[in-house]
Formats: C-alpha cells, structure tokens, sequence
C-alpha cells in the first residue's frame, strides 16, 4: 500500500509545483469567498430573523417573500442572474462601480451573502419562534421592555438553538461555494477544472479537491463541535 | 451461489466480447452544442451545422446509422472513455495530449484562431506587451487556452470558460477586452451576430494544431479506419465541397 502511494507520487506529472501552488491559490479564494459571505450573512441575517418574526405584516411578510425567493430558486440560477444581469443595466458600464462589479467576484459574494442570509434567516427565526413562553412571560413580569427581552432573553437561548442547524448551513455553503467556478474564478474546483482541461486527468484532479474539501469540512465540524460544548454545556448528561 | 455467480460473470464477459466484435451497426457521436456554424440548434430545435452535415454524410458513406449526443466540451473524452458515445466529432483539434488517450482520424478541417475585441481596441496579438493589464478569454482546454496561456499569461489576465457562449456573453458585458477563439466561430457569433458594429477581428489569424478530425476510443481501429475511408471519398467526390459552401464562402478543407 505504501510503496504504491510512493510510486504513485514518483510517477506523477500531475502535481507538480505550480499546480499545486494553483490548487493552494483556489484554496485562499474559497476561503476567503465562504468566510466573506458567512459573516456579512449572518449580520443581515438577524435584524432579518426579527423582523421576520414580527406581528406587523408588512415587515414580516416582505422579509417571507426574500427568503422564499432565494430559497426558492437554485444558487447556480441566482449567480447567473447577478453575474450576467449586472452588465446589462443600463449605463453601469460608464459608471464609477463598474470596475469593482466588472470583476467576477464582487457579483459572486452578493449571490453567496443573499442567498447564505436566507437560509440563516430562516434557521434563526425558526429558534426565536421556539423560545419557550415562560421565559419571555418571566421576562415581561420583570418589566422588560420588548427590546430588552429580545435582547436578554430571546436571542441568546435562540442562538444556542440555531447552533447545530447553522454549522450545517456553514458546510452547505462551503459546498455550494464550488459554483463559483462556472463565472472563471479559480476557486478550488476553477483550479481544479483547469488541471484536469491541461492533463484530461478528471480523477486525479477532481480527487485532490475533493481531499482539501474533506479538509475543511474536518476543521469546520471540529471547530462547531467544541463551540457546541462550550453553549450546550448545560445540555450535556451528567457524566456520573 | 458462487457458482452459478461465476458463471452469470462468464456469460456477461463472453457476451460483451461478441458485443464489441459487431459489425458497427449504430455510431454514437458527441458533439459540443453551440459552437456556430460548425453545430447549433436551428429555431425549431434539430441540430444543424457544418459538422453535423458532414457527419450525417460520412455516416451515409460508411452506411451505419449515426445518433448525435450533445455533451459539454469539458467532459467530453471522459464520456468517450465511458461509453457514452463511440466517437467525438466535435471540432476536435487534434493534437499530442489527446493522442494520448483517443484515436484520431485524418484530419477533415482545418480553421485557423482569430482575435476578437471591441472596436476601439488596439490590441496586437503577436506583440503582447499591448495586452498588458487586459483580460483575454479563452475556452477552457482549447489550443486557443493553450495559445493565449503560453503567450499572454506574462502580461495580462487570463479567464477560462466552460461553454464557448459564456465567453461571448462577457465578452459582450464588457469583462473580456480580447477572445482568442476558432475564427469562423468568433465571425458568426461575435460579429455576425451583433451586426457588426461594436467588435473586430484583431490582427491576423494564426494557424494552430494539425486539424480537427474525428477521435474514437484508442480500441477502436476498425471505427477510425472506416471514418477515414469515408472522409476520403466525401473529400473527392464533392460533397464535402458542397457542404463547405453552404457554410463558408472559403475552404476549410484539409
């Protein structure tokens, strides 16, 4: 087994240098492009989960028909749209944000933040609304505003809920992030892609992507798992 | 059980070997759809094109029964070596890597790679120091990917795209400044296309590769003997010809 992995690697034309170096730029780009949308996601996300959950109806209902939409319709449709949309509006090619949306990627991270802020406000409106009534009813007796409440009381439980549901959403992200590369960013399937065009080897290159992926999914399930013993604590069963 | 599971094994193995010894009743060819004028869909659907007219007349010759499979260009000798078709015939350049891993034909056309950019532009493709900083559009896995990345990579920024029209559109949308692109497929769909205003032919063309011909699983010889048997007659007996003028007002002949 060894010395075929080790004769592999000696026989290899493949994985060279600059390929790997090629694979290494893919992999900063997904990184960078996840974590972007990530967080600029989950900061829209919250304002977005309260109102969803809100008595008015005009608020609630209008953040319902965003979130439908982009849970509605396919990432790979909305980057379409976004991507080639945004050029043919009229007169933004001589405007002053033509350079930034000219680049593929600046269309890229908004079709990744809607649709990520979707998909996590649906999750955390889902912890709000499971909040038990108790709770907020002891809030209310201690003469807590509605602000105070969502703030003291509401959110911080919700959030714990939303925890595992979320992490999930982080890796379907990570995933679906791989789309990227039908708009020629070199993300790590765009690297991938380009070494198997050059070589006509799909197995070997695709497999290698596949292996940093397994990577970073590993160290995204490590890092939510010690986050979740941290906020779960109180949910462990004792250990005597 | 393991008996008779070694022996259901043997009848598949042995009735596939009478299966590959057949006489080529059906050929399966690939083709990459759009790539205008060699294939693309006419308004009501059906395939049409230089080379779907050409493979339905070689078919005719060789008197086998042809079946045309669209597949995307970037899988398209996976799917080969998969089964999926027995043939390619999709503007395949023929050249030293693929040789690796398919048959090919004699060459049936040869077009030479053309220069595509707004009309302003004043790009020189054989001094890239004019494409410093822009951004030159290839398809993916090309011999034109192959040109532009020998040549420009140096100096300007390089985008790869999975589907020839992908490049059009952005060339179009303003993100490309120069699209190196099969000549006759960079007239029809970029300038033709747009009526000939807004974009040009920059410099001359270049000739790269030895061709395009038909490429086949490496197994089958007998396949590639009988496309190269046809593709002779076709090219003498004046079909080809015919065809060639439907499409070009030039030879592409090779």
């Amino acid at each position: 087994m060894y010395e075929a992995i080790e004769q592999l690697l000696a026989n290899n034309d493949i994985f060279t240098l600059s390929t790997v170096l090629e694979y290494w730029d893919g992999l900063v780009m997904t990184v960078q492009l996840v974590f972007l949308s990530l967080i600029i996601g989950l900061v829209l996300a919250i304002p977005l989960a309260i109102m969803r959950t809100s008595e008015n109806w005009l608020v609630n209902r209008s953040v319902w028909l965003f979130t439908y939409i982009f849970r509605g319709t396919p990432l790979l449709i909305q980057l379409y749209i976004i991507y080639y949309g945004v050029a043919y509006i009229d007169g933004i090619q001589q405007s002053m944000f033509w350079p930034i949306v000219r680049e593929a990627y600046v269309p890229t991270l908004f079709a990744f933040v809607l649709n990520t802020a979707a998909y996590t406000t649906e999750i955390f409106r889902g912890a709000i609304v499971a909040t038990g009534r108790g709770e907020i009813e002891a809030a209310m007796a201690y003469g807590m505003s509605r602000g105070k409440c969502m703030r003291r009381i509401i959110l911080p439980s919700a959030f714990r809920r939303a925890l595992p549901a979320y992490s999930n959403e982080v890796i379907f992200m990570l995933h679906a992030s791989s789309i990227a590369s039908v708009v020629t960013i070199i993300d790590i399937t765009g690297a991938a892609r380009d070494v198997y065009a050059r070589y006509y080897a799909p197995f070997e290159a695709f497999t290698f992507a596949a292996l940093i992926y397994l990577c970073l999914t590993f160290i995204l399930v490590f890092g939510f798992k010690q986050w979740e013993k941290r906020w779960h604590r109180h949910l462990r069963p004792l250990s005597s | 059980m393991k008996k008779t599971l070694v022996a259901l094994f043997g009848a598949v193995v042995l009735s596939s070997t009478a299966v590959q010894a057949k006489d080529w009743d059906v050929v399966r060819l690939a083709v990459d759809v759009p790539y205008e004028p060699f294939e693309y869909r006419a308004p009501d659907g059906s395939l049409t094109g230089f080379e779907i007219d050409l493979g339905n007349a070689v078919c005719e010759e060789m008197q086998v029964k042809c079946e045309w499979i669209v597949q995307a260009w970037d899988g398209i000798i996976p799917g080969l070596l998969a089964r999926k078709y027995d043939a390619i015939f999709s503007s395949m350049s023929i050249n030293e890597e693929r040789a690796k891993k398919v048959l090919f034909s004699e060459a049936y056309y040869n077009t030479p790679t053309g220069f595509f950019g707004p009309k302003a532009s004043e790009v020189d493709p054989y001094n890239p120091e004019t494409l410093k900083g822009l951004r030159v559009g290839a398809q993916r896995g090309t011999i034109q990917d192959v040109y532009a990345t020998e040549n420009y990579s140096s100096v300007a920024e390089i985008k790869r795209y999975t589907a020839g029209d992908d490049l059009v559109n952005d060339l179009r949308g303003g993100r490309l400044d120069v699209v190196v692109l099969d000549y006759p497929v960079g007239v029809s769909t970029i300038i033709e296309a747009d009526g000939g205003d807004a974009y040009k032919v920059l410099g001359d063309n270049v000739q790269l590769g030895e061709g395009v011909g038909v490429a086949a699983r490496k197994r089958d010889t007998d396949l590639i003997e009988m496309f190269n048997k046809a593709l002779a007659t076709v090219k003498e007996n004046g079909v080809y010809d015919e065809i060639n003028a439907k499409y070009f007002d030039y030879s592409i002949k090779k």
